[in-house]
């Protein structure tokens, strides 16, 4: 039953971020995700401070806007004081993470957010929870509530404006003229990320949530050129990971985040292998 | 925090915190000096990538050798950084992945692997393992002195292959292609770089940890930009910010003990940087908003002499006094505008003011007449050699008589030949 409740919950988690990290790998903006698992930080603190609870709706509005700022911030340095992109990204999310890494210094008595859990999240401990009830059933714990939430905000999302979402990806000129606002779509897709970025930050930790969203996708990606099979694939190859990694993890006795993430990598090499003993046959072929 | 814990700081009294200050310091210097040529090569984010992609080798480094032996640890530190960098590359030419994306892969495979490794060794039993796991954040207040031998070798020897190298870097940062023309052996300089890059990851991942790696090599450098144009002068600025940084880590870890060395490290480097990036000269943000602003003073001013002058040239009347009414009938103005053109016009001395009732003087008068003269043989020049219709020049010739200098103006009437009458059947006044 444990298995079966972690399992279930990260494989969720795995599905939202590779539907997402689809869009971020098409769009580029894979760094400004990793800079925002890490900007978050801050609010969740402050989030925390002010609901006194986590797992709490504050703590996530507070971690998605400053979500949002973090982007915010980039772009502004980006376009007013010619810094290169990938210089303000490493800016900005390293003074944030850095601030919020000494607030929780600050506030290490009051806030149980500590070093172990920003780096493997607390996947084993999900089992651990308290069930959820209704009347006299048990149903899942709080985090697999959330992991499922999460999972239908970010396909309701892709459904209702795959199309905006696609034009302004593809040929943000093209989209202005018809009236999308490519950098209104860019924040709202960094809004959608900060909110999934939170809730997985808590299951697999911040510095591993970047991998759920960009491994699965790269593998994805090197084997279509179909935006909907690149998502179905993504998702594929999530779930596939949980699975194999979840398993390994039982085997050699290391954190599940942790094997996962080894698994999708390994995901990743094999679609690269086959993606380049292909091109070679396809070149002796042409010869 | 008391007066008495900041003069023993400063004193330099105390052995052991001597070891940590000098420490913060040459690791600060060395991560910020080999930045700038990350920074340059527009790779800012490597460090990011190569101080995750450590992680793997550190934990193989512990498995061999069973202990923490910095020697160990960064020999293996260093071969996985250089195999994650040329893994990257190898993606990114063999593949249609981004930069950016290739980048991701291979931070997150590479510390995916290594968390994996680290949790086998937590779950071990070793007795001498617990500390490994310090390597992900920091430690910088806990060396030691034999650490701070090693790792302050390591920086010498680093900053002395900058020193010897620094063309051959600076070449490689900015143009690949020219060096291999001239036959310069740009890949053994590129695997140097590299390596000495990650060298100085390596070694600054002991003061800030993993995550924060990234901005001891990019902060400090991006900062440096902004001051200057000069390579050299960049390089010495990025090292003074990480070395300054350095000693208000230990400075802060010293009279705050539960605080943290590595994020106050970082937040005295951000905040150098984010005064760098506003105040600087000529870069910062400040400056151009002040240029934009007093080049929209200078506009604004020239517009209205010019209104006067078109008021006065009717009837050859330019001494008429006006109110501010009049001026706008002539040419819209926002009277904020206005009024502050007016007021700046007044101490030129070019307008005098009495009651609301303005009037040229005749250094003001001399102006905007030279602003007509320029408008209207502009616009004869744009007809007789572009060709242009009559009725398209008056936008362009409203722009370019702000920026004609003096001598283009003696030569325009020259070359013109001194018409009396611009296309629209004007005259050209002259002096």
């Amino acid at each position: 039953m444990d298995a079966f409740v972690i399992l279930f919950t990260v494989i969720l988690l795995a599905s939202a971020n590779g539907v997402l990290g689809t869009f971020l790998v098409l769009r580029k903006s894979v760094m400004i995700g990793d800079a925002i698992s890490h900007a978050v930080l801050p609010g969740l603190i402050i989030g925390f401070l002010i609901s006194g609870s986590k797992n709490s709706f504050p703590m996530l509005i507070s971690a998605a806007i400053s979500g949002v700022l973090t982007t915010l911030l980039i772009q502004y340095l980006n376009r007013k004081s010619n810094l290169p992109k990938d210089a303000s990204i490493g800016f900005v999310f390293t003074t944030l993470f850095a601030i919020g890494i000494i607030m929780v210094s600050v506030y290490a008595d009051n806030i149980d957010i500590d070093a172990d859990c920003v780096l493997h999240g607390e996947l084993g401990f999900i089992a651990l929870e308290q069930n959820l009830t209704i009347g006299e059933m048990e149903l899942f714990p709080l985090s697999s509530l959330n992991a499922l939430v999460t999972l239908i905000i970010v396909l309701l999302f892709t459904i209702l404006f795959k199309r905006q979402i696609f034009v302004t990806t593809f040929d943000p000129q093209y989209a202005n003229t018809i009236g999308m606002n490519p950098i209104k779509w860019d924040n709202a897709l960094m809004a959608l990320t900060s909110l999934v970025t939170v809730v997985s930050f808590e299951a697999v930790g911040a510095i591993l949530v970047i991998a759920f969203l960009v491994l699965p996708v790269a593998a994805a990606y090197l084997l279509t050129t179909k935006l909907n099979n690149m998502m179905i694939l993504s998702v594929v190859f999530s779930m596939m990971a949980c699975v194999i990694g979840y398993y390994l993890s039982q085997v050699l006795n290391t954190s599940i985040s942790s094997a996962i993430v080894t698994s999708m990598g390994v995901l990743f090499c094999l679609s690269f292998i086959f993606v380049l003993l292909n091109k070679r046959r396809v070149t002796y072929e042409g010869s | 925090m008391e007066l008495h814990d900041i003069t023993t700081f400063f004193s330099f009294s105390n052995h052991s915190l001597n070891v940590v200050i000098l420490g913060t310091v040459l690791l600060g210097i060395t991560t910020a000096v080999v930045g700038c040529f990350s920074f340059l090569q527009k790779r800012a984010l490597i460090g990011d990538a190569i101080s995750h992609s450590i992680l793997p080798g550190v934990c193989v480094g512990f498995m061999i050798s069973g202990s923490k032996n910095p020697i160990y640890l960064i020999s293996f530190s260093v071969l996985s950084g250089l195999l994650s960098v040329y893994f990257m590359d190898f993606i990114k030419r063999k593949s249609k992945l981004k930069n950016d994306t290739a980048l991701a892969v291979t931070l997150t495979f590479f510390f995916g692997v290594g968390l994996m490794l680290l949790s086998v060794i937590q779950n071990s039993g070793n007795a001498a393992q617990s500390g490994v796991d310090q390597f992900l954040f920091g430690q910088a207040a806990a060396m030691l002195e034999s650490d701070l031998i090693i790792y302050g070798t390591v920086c010498l020897i680093t900053l002395i292959i900058v020193i010897i190298f620094f063309k051959a870097f600076s070449l490689v940062s900015f143009d690949v292609n020219f060096g291999k023309s001239i036959g310069l052996p740009v890949r053994l300089y590129q695997f140097l770089l590299t390596t000495i890059t990650v060298i100085a990851v390596a070694v600054g991942i002991q003061t800030v940890g993993v995550v924060l790696m990234a901005a001891m090599l990019i902060t400090p450098a991006s900062g440096a930009r902004f001051w200057t144009n000069n390579m050299k002068k960049m390089v010495l600025i990025s090292g003074v910010f990480g070395g300054l940084s350095g000693v208000f880590g230990a400075f802060i870890s010293f009279i705050l003990p539960n605080m943290p060395t590595g994020p106050w490290v970082i937040v005295c480097l951000s905040a150098l940087t984010t005064i760098s990036i506003l105040f600087a000269p000529s870069r910062g943000i400040l400056y151009g908003v002040k240029t934009k602003k007093s080049w929209n003073d200078k506009l604004n001013r020239e517009n209205i002499l010019k209104a006067f002058y078109h008021i006065g040239e009717p009837d050859q009347d330019f001494e008429k006094s006006l109110s501010m009414n009049d001026v706008i009938f002539k040419r819209y103005f926002t009277s904020k505008q206005l009024t502050r053109g007016l007021k700046q016009l007044k101490k030129e001395n070019k307008l005098t003011g009495i009651n609301g009732k303005w009037t040229l003087t005749l250094s003001g008068l001399k102006e905007g007449k030279r602003l007509a003269k320029i408008h209207r043989l502009w616009e004869i020049y744009l007809t007789k050699y572009l060709n242009i219709a009559a009725d398209h020049v008056h936008d362009d010739a409203e722009s370019i008589e702000h920026v004609i200098t003096p001598e283009l103006e003696k030569e325009l009437e020259k070359m013109l030949g001194y018409p009396e009458m611009d296309p629209h059947e004007k005259e050209i006044p002259y002096e």
